[in-house]
């Protein structure tokens, strides 16, 4: 008798977790049945793309619509900019939206993405605490980067190789600044989390708008101070990765979603998102 | 406070509104947890159970490993197992990357030494004089196998709650190899962090006390039944 407790606890265990198994097989043999009596099953692609489409919730909205219209499972990575042209190049990917143009550039070049397209824009802005102790204002950004460095005012970047890092880092190049000491930040981390550290430590960040936006509920520490300058416009394009040289991509609906991004519908859901919300639109319509 | 609170209301409001996507994941998270666990039980028991019985050459270095394993840190599995699945990597052609079946590779990996290492120390623990005693009434060797796992049985489920524990906190793996694809392979935890990196904390806080009561219920059960057995 004592002995079979034991034995019994763990097939109960095992029970349950077979029977738990088993029953989300029926439930997707049952969606499945569902589904296929309108259509076959969903092919799957692997998007890589930026944090900021995901986290300021425009993917939530066009995801969907792509799914739905061509009967296909996107899985969307998001990661930085760097890391997802990196998925390209080594053909873990199948299509890419990302936003670091020079970047981009060098992997078009070398022949691993193809069909390379512009979809849309917003811009950087330099947000900082409400004091302002750089006294930084205007459109000058090269100008706001090097007063911060100057006074050493605390300034938080991202510091993982993601879009926004590599125009932050253009931009301390630009004006001539080697960011370095107590004062410089870096957190490695994703827009939406290095937003909340900048509010924290009370320093200035380069954003992306929309990220900005979406989140600015949370940071009520911080305002914008530096916008507008030409260089700080936020470029988007979309790609496929070339089939030719990575002989596993889903190149079919690769293109597919490269045609559905530029397309004139979904332009407008693009022009249109984010208006509702926070009375202004997050992106703006830029193709070809 | 106010945030705690408007977190705890709206855990309520998820779970009595029935909220599809919020009911899924924590399926997906429980269903992923408990096979990872099963798995590492039916591997890691009879390795934990020779490894502490049995004398051979190399014994202790395997031990040793077992032992370092229970430190592993998530993301370096996570990180191993990636490079694994990769379509340029060794088991690309699968194409298990970014499935749930990933993730339940990458949860083995880090909860599997728990459960060797654990059941190894308790049958280690075995009086030798008990042992003796047992040959001595003209036990088998199955027989006697079976008197030891009675003897342990307390043991044995600790380290399977222990190894519950590390597989329902899991995150980094399951981020790295399961990727949060909606629908897919969001989990309980790698939805936290993103709903947190959003800005959305009530909505982070409410998974967070989803995930609590999800691990409690599991321990509680774990737990009943391994003091159950103390007293029969």
């Amino acid at each position: 008798m004592k002995k079979n407790r034991l034995v019994i606890a763990l097939v109960a265990l095992m029970l349950f977790v077979l029977s738990a198994c088993g029953n989300t097989a029926k439930n997707d043999a049952a969606a499945k049945d569902k589904k296929e009596k309108s259509k076959a099953a969903p092919t799957e692609m692997i998007l890589a793309t930026t944090t900021s489409t995901q986290d300021s919730g425009l993917l939530d909205v066009l995801i969907p619509m792509f799914e739905e219209e061509n009967n296909v499972k996107v899985k969307t990575i998001a990661v930085g900019t760097g890391q997802a042209l990196e998925m390209g190049t080594k053909g873990e990917a199948d299509a890419l939206l990302v936003h670091a143009p020079a970047a981009e550039k060098k992997v078009v070049d070398a022949g691993d993405a193809i069909n390379y397209k512009r979809v849309m824009y917003n811009d950087f802005v330099l947000v900082g605490p409400t004091e302002n102790p750089a006294g930084v204002s205007g459109d000058d950004i090269k100008g706001a980067m090097k007063k911060i460095a100057d006074s050493k005012s605390v300034f938080v970047s991202r510091g993982d190789d993601s879009g926004t890092h590599k125009k932050e880092l253009s931009i301390w190049d630009a004006a001539g600044v080697k960011p370095a000491g107590d004062w410089y930040v870096s957190t490695g981390q994703g827009m939406g989390q290095t937003l909340q550290v900048a509010a924290e430590k009370k320093g200035y960040c380069l954003t992306d708008r929309a990220t900005w936006l979406s989140q600015s509920k949370n940071l009520d520490t911080l305002k914008i101070l530096v916008e507008g300058a030409d260089d700080l416009l936020n470029i988007y394009h979309v790609m496929q990765v070339n089939p030719k040289k990575h002989d596993k991509v889903n190149s079919k609906d690769a293109e597919k979603f490269v045609n559905f991004m530029v397309d004139k519908k979904t332009q407008k859901v693009i022009a249109d998102f984010g208006k509702k919300e926070y009375g202004q639109a997050l992106f703006f319509n830029y193709t070809d | 406070m106010d945030l705690l609170i408007d977190g705890l209301k709206k855990a309520v409001e998820m779970i009595f509104t029935g909220n599809q996507e919020v009911f899924a994941i924590t399926w997906l998270t429980l269903k992923v947890c408990l096979i990872s666990i099963l798995i590492s039980t039916l591997l890691g028991l009879p390795l934990g159970i020779i490894l502490g019985l049995t004398k051979f050459k190399g014994q202790k270095v395997l031990l040793m490993f077992a032992n370092m394993g229970m430190g592993l840190p998530p993301v370096v599995a996570g990180l191993w197992i990636t490079m694994l699945l990769w379509r340029s990597g060794p088991l690309g052609d699968l194409t298990l990357l970014y499935t749930p079946t990933a993730i339940i590779m990458a949860q083995v990996l880090v909860s599997l030494p728990i459960i060797v290492s654990l059941t190894c120390t308790s049958f280690q623990q075995i009086n030798d004089k008990m042992l003796l005693q047992v040959k001595a009434l003209g036990a088998t060797k199955w027989q006697t196998l079976m008197i030891l796992i009675k003897q342990s049985k307390m043991a044995i489920m600790a380290a399977i709650i222990a190894g519950f524990g590390r597989v329902i906190a899991e995150v980094g793996a399951a981020m790295m190899v399961g990727g949060n694809v909606q629908g897919d392979t969001r989990i309980l935890t790698t939805t936290i962090v993103m709903e947190v990196s959003k800005g959305n904390f009530d909505i982070a806080l409410a998974l967070s006390f989803i995930l609590l009561s999800a691990a409690f219920f599991i321990t509680a059960a774990l737990t009943f039944f391994q003091q159950r057995s103390r007293f029969s």
